[in-house]
Order: structure tokens, then C-alpha cells, then sequence
């Protein structure tokens, strides 16, 4: 089974809140693949990518380096649609 | 095996199974149930979450329409939790795991996350806290609502153990099988200990942590005469509390053959005793324990009892069922006395500062005349069925009196042009339970036919104590002084004018109080059913000069330690079997 990752970084400025981690486990569970977020710097740690409640308790501010990592049939498209979610900044900037 | 100590509120011995009541608002204990119920609990959690989605669902799209889709998003959050596999899945594993209860399992795993919320360092990621406990007492409240539920059709005997019971929890209680209480909070006036001498049957409160040391299906024994509840008995002590409830019952057989013998003095004074009530039935076990009437009927259930509030013909339904069960005997119906307890505060739009000195009772029924008149209409109605009697509460200046009366007889007039027949001296009467009805006596008693002395409210405004607060609940006693001398005023303005005066207070079932209420001249006493023949025996054993003389004797006294230390004596005198 295929396994993807990318790493990318947080640039939305309020960070991964309620509502884009709830658009991001929305799209991730259109995806039958496993996925994984994981988050480096000082306090490293992994959610679900398919759990709101792990994936705000990263605490992902702006300027966190992420991992996200899928496993499965559909994981690289999911992890590309994943990405793209953080390149628009979950719509909420201009 | 456990015994805890509480306050003894209602007399009996019962020994059963335990249904343990959690409350969303307050921490719930670990609490365990058995291997071969775990998987009936992982059901209440999906029944709870389903529920929970479909309210949440239906929350967001009303605030959606009201106040737009930004606003409506905030509740996305709350259902991507509820819908989140993980924690689902954390909380089946506790269940599965450590068979817990649902409301444990959520409770544990929900304040787990609560409490890595507070520990970040973002303000409004931390700030999500509060949307974590709000999810997380959703969720409690469903779960709670699937217990009471069952309390209301049960197919075996059960006893109740919960923080407090609430007036709308008590309501819907099936009466049939739940045989007792045992409560953390409450006092010897909550409305617990009330509902529990309502149906007969054993209640001890503040017990402090009584809910966190028992689990659903654990087998209880709840002694309401020493106040005690023992947690999984052992052999001797069921023994032991078996023969106990074996000689209770003797002993209530004995007093149960006072019940054709009359409420008269040695020396021939005749003394009227009637029944408190909420329900109409419970006027059959009323008469059957020596009532002669109904000395205050509580409509408050009416409310309570339904999701709707009672329409004309519900309170004219309720109203005939007690006149038919009590066959030509009078009815004192106490008009709606709502206010200062969580149900209208949860109602309102905005909780009152200070709820018992608010708006409640019949301030509540003036400010909402179309409410009072249905209520009023409907005991015009049932008027030429039986004896009936309207009472007004928390009465406390004339001006209030007279609107009530006002608006009765608008009522009256509507009756006339509708050509519905009614008894047109119907008599009115007013609860004297403020202290400035009590020193108006003379003057109320110019506009009434009869005066009844609630003494908890009285006591409870004259002392300047919150009954059901442990900290200053020993504050509230009947027995005060400044009390007593109210009581003796309201009765001797009530004699003077030829207005009938009556105790339907707590007091007026405490034997304690029999000799003294007699001595001041009380000739009429309304209480809780299973009272009256404890009641009634002091009554046959004294005479009327000797209950003056120990009235004149408490009067002269000036604490309440003395009052009450000198009742005690003179009342274990001529009952020693039963003090």
C-alpha cells in the first residue's frame, strides 16, 4: 500500500482553531486512507487526521511545521487535497 | 460494606436495590456496572450521541436562520466531536475496558481532553474548553434522561440515589417501585424529604458523597429513622434491619388503630386533622390514616409533571378526581405557588438575584392573569362537586389579597355570562407565611373566611435562613421564639374575627409541636398523611388545660434551645412509647 508525506507549515494566522480543523478532518474522511498528522518543534507530537479533537489539541499556531502522512489505497490524493487546504489558508485570509 | 450518616427526613426501613441518579452539572464519580451489562451501556452511549447529534443539528440550523451561517459554524465544532471516531471509540474502550457506567466513561475521557485544552498557551485554543464541557454535559444530560426515563416505568423495586431530587424529577416518578431516597444534599424541608413522607416511603438526606460511593444495582438499605444508609450489607446487618423493619411495622399497625378512634383530648376537646397532598391519589392513603379533609392541596405538580403547562381542563381533571376520592370531605386548594426553585429560575429569561424574595407565588399568578384565571376557572368548575376551598399563597399585603380576589371574581363573572353554575360563596382563604401577614392578622382576617400558617416559609423569612443551605439549616427552627409569637397572634386575630386558622406546615406534623400548637388554640392541623396518627396519639393523650399550661410555660421562654428541650420532655411524658 502506498505510503505519502509532505511536509509543509502553518501560515494561516489564527492556526489550526475549530473551524479549519474541522474543514481538515471533513476532507480527510473522504479518504479511505490512514492519515497521520505529525508536528515538530519543541513539543513534538501525532493526531489523527480523522479526529477534531486530536488534530486542535496539536495546538498547530502559524509558523508550526507539520507532517502529514497517509496510508493507503487514495493516500496521494490525499495528501496533495490536504496540502492544498493549507496553501489556501482554509479561505479565511485575503 | 459502607454506612453513612445523614438526616433521617422520613421515617420507614427499606432494603433494595439501588438506581443511581448522575447530574450533569457536577463531577460524576467512577462508578461501575456489571460484566453482563457493559454492552447495554455501550448502547446508551450511541443512544446519548445519537440524541445529542440531533439536537446539536437542529441548534445550529435555528441559530443558522436567526443569526447566519458564521454563527451557526460554531456548532460544527460540537458535532465534529461528537462524530469523532477516536474519542467514540476512547470512550467505548473505557466502558469496555473498566466496565464503567456511560456517564463515567464520558465524563473521564471528555475531561481528559478539558484538561489539555487548559494547559496550552494559545488564549483561544484554550478558550475551546468551554465548548469541551458543554459537549461533554450534552451528552450527560441524555444519558441522565434515558435513567429518569426508565425511573418512570419500572418492573421492579428500586430506592433512588442522587445529589438532590428535583421537583421535575420527582414528578415523573413511577410510585409504584421506587421504594426510598438517599440524597448528598437537602435538609429536613427539601423537596426530597417532602415528596418522600408524600408517598410514605423512607428518605435520608445530606449524606455529603452518598452518590459517589454506590453504583447502579448495588443493594441499599436506607433506615430513615436513624438517618442512616449501609452500601451492600452484610448478613448480620440485614438481619438486623429486617426484624427492625418487622417491629416498624407492628408499630405502625398500632397507631394505624387510632385511625378509627377521634382527634379528641381527654377532656373532650375535638381537633380537626387533615392531609397534606400533591397527587389525588394520594387521598385514599390519607383517609386511611384518619384525615378528615384535605388541608392543603398542592397544585405545583400540575406543572411540573407535564412538557406542557396545564390547561383548564387538566386542573379541572386533577380537581375532580380529588373531590370524587374524597366524598363530601373539604378540599383546600392552594393556588399555584411556583418561583424560587430551578425550574422557573431554569425557565426564565434571566435568573432572579434573590428568588425567594422575588417574584414567585402569587406574584408569579398576578403577573400572568390569563395562567391564573384558567387555574381559578377550573376550581370554580369543580365548586358545586364537593367542598371546595380556594387558598391564596405567600399573601403579603392587602393590596395583593384584594387583586387575587379581584381576579376570582372576574373569573366568577365570566362563569355567570357563560351560564356555568358555581358555588358563589365559595370560600377564600390565604397562606399566612410572611412575617407582615402575620402581624396583619387583625386586618387580613376582615377579608378572608380562613387563615392557614405555612410554617416553613414563615420560619424561613422571620429567621432569616435558606433551609436547604447545610451551612445555616440549623439555624431554621419552628421553635423560635419570634416564630412562636407570630403563631400565637395569627391564631388569637383568627379567633377574634371568627376566622378559621390552621398549621399545614411541617411543624403541624411533628409531634414534638402537638402539645404546644393545642395550648396556643390551634384547632386545625394539615400535614403529610402518615403524620396523623403520631399526631392524633399525643392529642387523645393530653387535655386541653394541660397543653395551655405548657403553651403558657414555652411563651415565657426566650431561645429555642429551651422551647425544644422542654417539648421534648413533656411530650416523651405522655408518649414514651413513641418519643
Amino acid at each position: 500500500m502506498p505510503n505519502v508525506s509532505k511536509d509543509i507549515v502553518v501560515s494561516n494566522k489564527l492556526g489550526l482553531h475549530a473551524r479549519p480543523a474541522m474543514q481538515f478532518v471533513d476532507l480527510a474522511n473522504q479518504f479511505t486512507s490512514q492519515i497521520k498528522v505529525f508536528k515538530g518543534g519543541d513539543e513534538p507530537c501525532e493526531a489523527d487526521g480523522k479526529s477534531v479533537m486530536q488534530m486542535i489539541i496539536l495546538a498547530a499556531t502559524e509558523a508550526t511545521p507539520l507532517r502529514i502522512e497517509a496510508n493507503g489505497d487514495d493516500a496521494e490524493m490525499a495528501v496533495q487535497r490536504l496540502c492544498e487546504l493549507f496553501d489556501s489558508k482554509f479561505g479565511e485570509e485575503d | 460494606m459502607e454506612i453513612k450518616k445523614g438526616i433521617g427526613v422520613s421515617p420507614g426501613v427499606v432494603i433494595s436495590t439501588a438506581v443511581v441518579l448522575d447530574a450533569e452539572d457536577l463531577l460524576i464519580p467512577p462508578r461501575q456496572v456489571a460484566s453482563d451489562n457493559i454492552s447495554q451501556e455501550v448502547d446508551r452511549l450511541e443512544q446519548a450521541l445519537t440524541d445529542s447529534v440531533a439536537e446539536l443539528a437542529e441548534l445550529r440550523n435555528s441559530v443558522t436562520t436567526q443569526h447566519g451561517a458564521k454563527i451557526g459554524g460554531i456548532f460544527d465544532f460540537h458535532l465534529g466531536v461528537l462524530r469523532d471516531k477516536s474519542i467514540v471509540g476512547q470512550i467505548t474502550g473505557e466502558i469496555k475496558k473498566n466496565a464503567s457506567t456511560a456517564e463515567y466513561a464520558v465524563s473521564v475521557i471528555m475531561r481528559r481532553y478539558a484538561a489539555a485544552f487548559t494547559q496550552m498557551t494559545d488564549p483561544y485554543l484554550a478558550a475551546r474548553v468551554k465548548d469541551v464541557r458543554d459537549i461533554e454535559r450534552r451528552v450527560l444530560h441524555n444519558l441522565i434522561g434515558q435513567r429518569q426515563e426508565e425511573l418512570t416505568h419500572l418492573t421492579r423495586d428500586v430506592v433512588i440515589i442522587a445529589h438532590d431530587m428535583l421537583p421535575s424529577q420527582t414528578a415523573a416518578l413511577d410510585r409504584m417501585h421506587v421504594r426510598g431516597f438517599a440524597t448528598d444534599a437537602g435538609g429536613r424541608t427539601s423537596h426530597t424529604a417532602i415528596v418522600a413522607r408524600a408517598m410514605g416511603i423512607p428518605a435520608v438526606v445530606g449524606l455529603g458523597d452518598i452518590t459517589a460511593e454506590v453504583n447502579s444495582g448495588d443493594s441499599v438499605i436506607i433506615d430513615g429513622n436513624r438517618g442512616v444508609v449501609i452500601v451492600s450489607p452484610d448478613a448480620e446487618q440485614l438481619e438486623e434491619h429486617r426484624e427492625f423493619e418487622r417491629k416498624l411495622v407492628r408499630l405502625g399497625a398500632d397507631l394505624k388503630s387510632l385511625r378509627e378512634l377521634p382527634a379528641e383530648t381527654k377532656d373532650g376537646h375535638q381537633i380537626s386533622l387533615q392531609a397534606n397532598i400533591e397527587f389525588a391519589e394520594e387521598i385514599d392513603d390519607a383517609l386511611s390514616n384518619g384525615a378528615g379533609g384535605i388541608g392543603l392541596y398542592r397544585t405545583e405538580f400540575l406543572y411540573l409533571a407535564g412538557d406542557h403547562e396545564p390547561t383548564e381542563e387538566d386542573h379541572f381533571n386533577a380537581y375532580s378526581e380529588a373531590l370524587r376520592r374524597l366524598g363530601g370531605r373539604p378540599l383546600v386548594i392552594r393556588t399555584l405557588d411556583l418561583g424560587a426553585d430551578k425550574y422557573t429560575q431554569a425557565k426564565a429569561m434571566q435568573p432572579e438575584r434573590n428568588p425567594f424574595l422575588g417574584d414567585r407565588s402569587i406574584r408569579m399568578c398576578l403577573h400572568d392573569i390569563p395562567m391564573f384565571k384558567r387555574q381559578l376557572r377550573a376550581i370554580m368548575r369543580v365548586s358545586r362537586m364537593g367542598d371546595v376551598r380556594i387558598m391564596f399563597p405567600l399573601i403579603s399585603t392587602l393590596m395583593e389579597l384584594r387583586q387575587a380576589r379581584m381576579v376570582l371574581r372576574d373569573v366568577q363573572e365570566e362563569l355567570e355570562d357563560e351560564q356555568i353554575d358555581f358555588r358563589q360563596n365559595i370560600p377564600v382563604g390565604m397562606m399566612v407565611e410572611v412575617p407582615s401577614a402575620a402581624i396583619m392578622a387583625s386586618q387580613f382576617a376582615r377579608e378572608v373566611n380562613f387563615f392557614s400558617i405555612g410554617t416553613n416559609d414563615l420560619v424561613q423569612y422571620t429567621l432569616a435562613v435558606d433551609r436547604t443551605n447545610e451551612k445555616v439549616a440549623g439555624l431554621f427552627c419552628p421553635g423560635h421564639p419570634a416564630v412562636l409569637q407570630l403563631i400565637r397572634d395569627v391564631i388569637r386575630a383568627g379567633a377574634r374575627n371568627n376566622v378559621s386558622v390552621s398549621v399545614c406546615g411541617e411543624m403541624a406534623g411533628e409531634p414534638l409541636y402537638t402539645l404546644l400548637l393545642l395550648g396556643l388554640g390551634l384547632n386545625i392541623f394539615s400535614m403529610n398523611g402518615p403524620d396523623i396518627p403520631e399526631v392524633k396519639k399525643v392529642i387523645r393523650s393530653t387535655t386541653l388545660e394541660h397543653a395551655r399550661q405548657v403553651a403558657r410555660r414555652v411563651m415565657s421562654f426566650d431561645s429555642e434551645r429551651q422551647v425544644m428541650h422542654f417539648l421534648r420532655e413533656e411530650t416523651r411524658k405522655i408518649i414514651p412509647d413513641v418519643f
